[in-house]
């Protein structure tokens, strides 16, 4: 069985991260979270899906620090990892003014480190994701699934544990973005980083992930947890299998009562 | 069909040269038909005469009229970023310079010029007044420009821990850059204005050095000839000064800024 339920998921793999109990309330007033716990395990690509205004950038904001919550706590197995975390934006966010090499190796300059120390390790971030020969381009010059791949890059530059990407390719079409999917998960393998990753997408989510987490329009409630057996490889295949299709029914499902929940 | 990037079409310069030689043909027209003697209304021909004639006189004024400028241009450009990184970074400073600021800008600087010739050698009063209007868009659009930084270039420093320093040097700075160059480019034609009007305030005190004192000497004279010579001459001016700002600033944002990229699409 490849689709699990919480009650059967093997909770073998160690929690990077642990949310308990956490809160965010903004000072208008929006609560953006309550009472939520999440355990993010090493090694995992874990999944946050829900309906716009959920909480799912919220819970990344507060993961990696740009956000603190108003309730809760938020614990960590080894503090280092809190210190390096790569954050893949909805938007490249990429300098304008910058070239290429030097949005990548912008991470590292801010941490100290010389230019012509940092070099290798830039050029191996662009040569991963196949921008090496574009390291002197400008962001205008390139296409969007191409800045995309600059983003990427400079978030594993600090080859960090983990990883938060934000809708990274909602605003892609649908060709660019299975072939990043594709290139995300190669990444992966070979990087051996954790991911949270959010989308709207379903048909994203089923492919990319090792567990969904759907989530409640409403304060963030977890209304459904999906786990896909990481095993599985992430091909055309696994996208034509009954395993996706009922990954993808599952999914559907939940984000659907968040819908319902929502408008009720 | 949209033109190559990079390439300046001869419509580009010819469409407004015609033109400008359209208007002047029918100028000297006019005057030479309807017989307009010279110190009511000089034909084209006449002041350019008048100015090859002057040229000594009008071109030494000339040199005092933009040295004050540029002169103006450079201290208002210091003191307007100074100010303007000063106020990005605290509210309170903000909120305690920004209102003597406003209030120089909105007084007019032909009311404070008598006042400045009171108590300033005339040279310096014309060089304050210049500044005084050349500083304000230089504050306000480098101030805007450090406080427009995109949200997620912000979380991305933040993420980062980068320092203050870091945050002004690498991100704040370079965004700031285009709003920078637009109060420039303001700022530029301004202080131009501003000498000449303080020039024009300083009068006969002005020792008679500059190119807005030839134009009062010349009225005095009924010279209308070399009036219009000396206003061709500042008009000039401050078409050179836009046009070098501007290039400065195509140079500068070309590749990555909409400014600079609308002009090359």
């Amino acid at each position: 069985m490849t689709v699990l339920d919480l009650a059967d998921a093997q909770m073998t793999a160690s929690a990077l991260v642990s949310l308990r109990n956490v809160g965010k309330t903004f000072p208008s007033g929006l609560v953006a979270l309550a009472d939520y716990d999440l355990d993010v395990r090493q090694g995992e690509i874990l999944t946050l899906l829900g309906p716009s205004g959920c909480g799912k950038s919220t819970v990344l904001r507060l993961i990696s620090g740009l956000a603190s919550p108003t309730a809760g706590s938020i614990n960590w197995s080894a503090p280092q990892i809190k210190n390096n975390i790569g954050f893949v934006f909805q938007d490249a966010t990429l300098l304008p003014w910058a070239s290429v090499f030097n949005n990548v190796f912008l991470p590292l300059q801010l941490s100290g480190l010389s230019r012509e120390t940092a070099s290798p390790r830039v050029n191996e971030a662009l040569a991963l994701v196949g921008l090496l020969d574009f390291s002197r381009s400008l962001p205008r010059e390139l296409s969007g699934g191409m800045r995309m791949r600059c983003a990427i890059a400079r978030a594993l530059v600090t080859r960090p544990a983990l990883i938060m990407m934000d809708e990274p390719f909602a605003a892609l079409d649908e060709v660019t973005r299975f072939k990043l999917n594709d290139d995300l998960i190669m990444l992966k393998r070979q990087f051996g980083a954790t991911i949270v990753f959010v989308t709207h997408s379903v048909f994203e989510a089923a492919y990319l992930s090792t567990r969904i987490m759907v989530m409640s329009r409403r304060d963030g409630r977890i209304i459904d947890e999906i786990e896909i057996d990481p095993a599985i490889p992430r091909d055309d295949d696994y996208r034509s299998s009954k395993t996706f299709a009922e990954v993808c029914r599952r999914a559907s499902h939940a984000l659907r009562i968040s819908i319902q929940e929502a408008t009720r | 069909m949209s033109k190559k990037r990079g390439t300046i079409h001869w419509r580009d310069i010819g469409v407004p040269f015609a033109v400008l030689f359209a208007a002047l043909a029918l100028w000297e027209a006019l005057v030479r038909w309807k017989n307009v003697p010279p110190y009511i209304l000089p034909a084209p021909s006449v002041v350019f005469e008048k100015l090859i004639e002057d040229r000594e006189l009008l071109f030494s004024s000339l040199m005092v009229t933009l040295g004050v400028t540029f002169e103006a241009l450079v201290v208002a450009t210091i003191c307007g970023v100074a100010l303007a990184l000063l106020i990005a970074q605290s509210k309170w400073l903000e909120r305690a310079l920004l209102p003597f600021a406003i209030t120089l800008q909105v007084t007019p600087i032909i009311a404070i010029a008598p006042l400045l010739l009171v108590y300033m050698q005339p040279g310096n009063a014309v060089l304050v007044c210049a500044f005084l209007v050349a500083f304000f868009p230089i504050l306000s659009n480098t101030s805007l420009g450090l406080a427009s930084v995109d949200f997620g270039l912000r979380d991305l420093f933040d993420l980062y821990h980068a320092s203050p320093w870091q945050k002004l040097i690498y991100l704040r700075l370079p965004s700031a850059l285009p709003q920078f160059l637009t109060g420039l480019r303001i700022g530029g034609g301004l202080a131009l204005i501003g000498a000449i009007v303080a020039e024009l305030a300083a009068g006969a005190s002005g020792q008679g050095t500059g190119l807005a004192y030839r134009i009062v000497e010349a009225g005095f004279r009924l010279d209308i000839p070399r009036m219009f010579a000396a206003l061709a001459l500042i008009s000039l001016s401050g078409l050179a000064i836009y046009g070098a700002l501007a290039a400065l600033s195509y140079v500068l944002l070309r590749g990555w800024h909409e400014s600079a990229r609308a002009d090359q699409e």
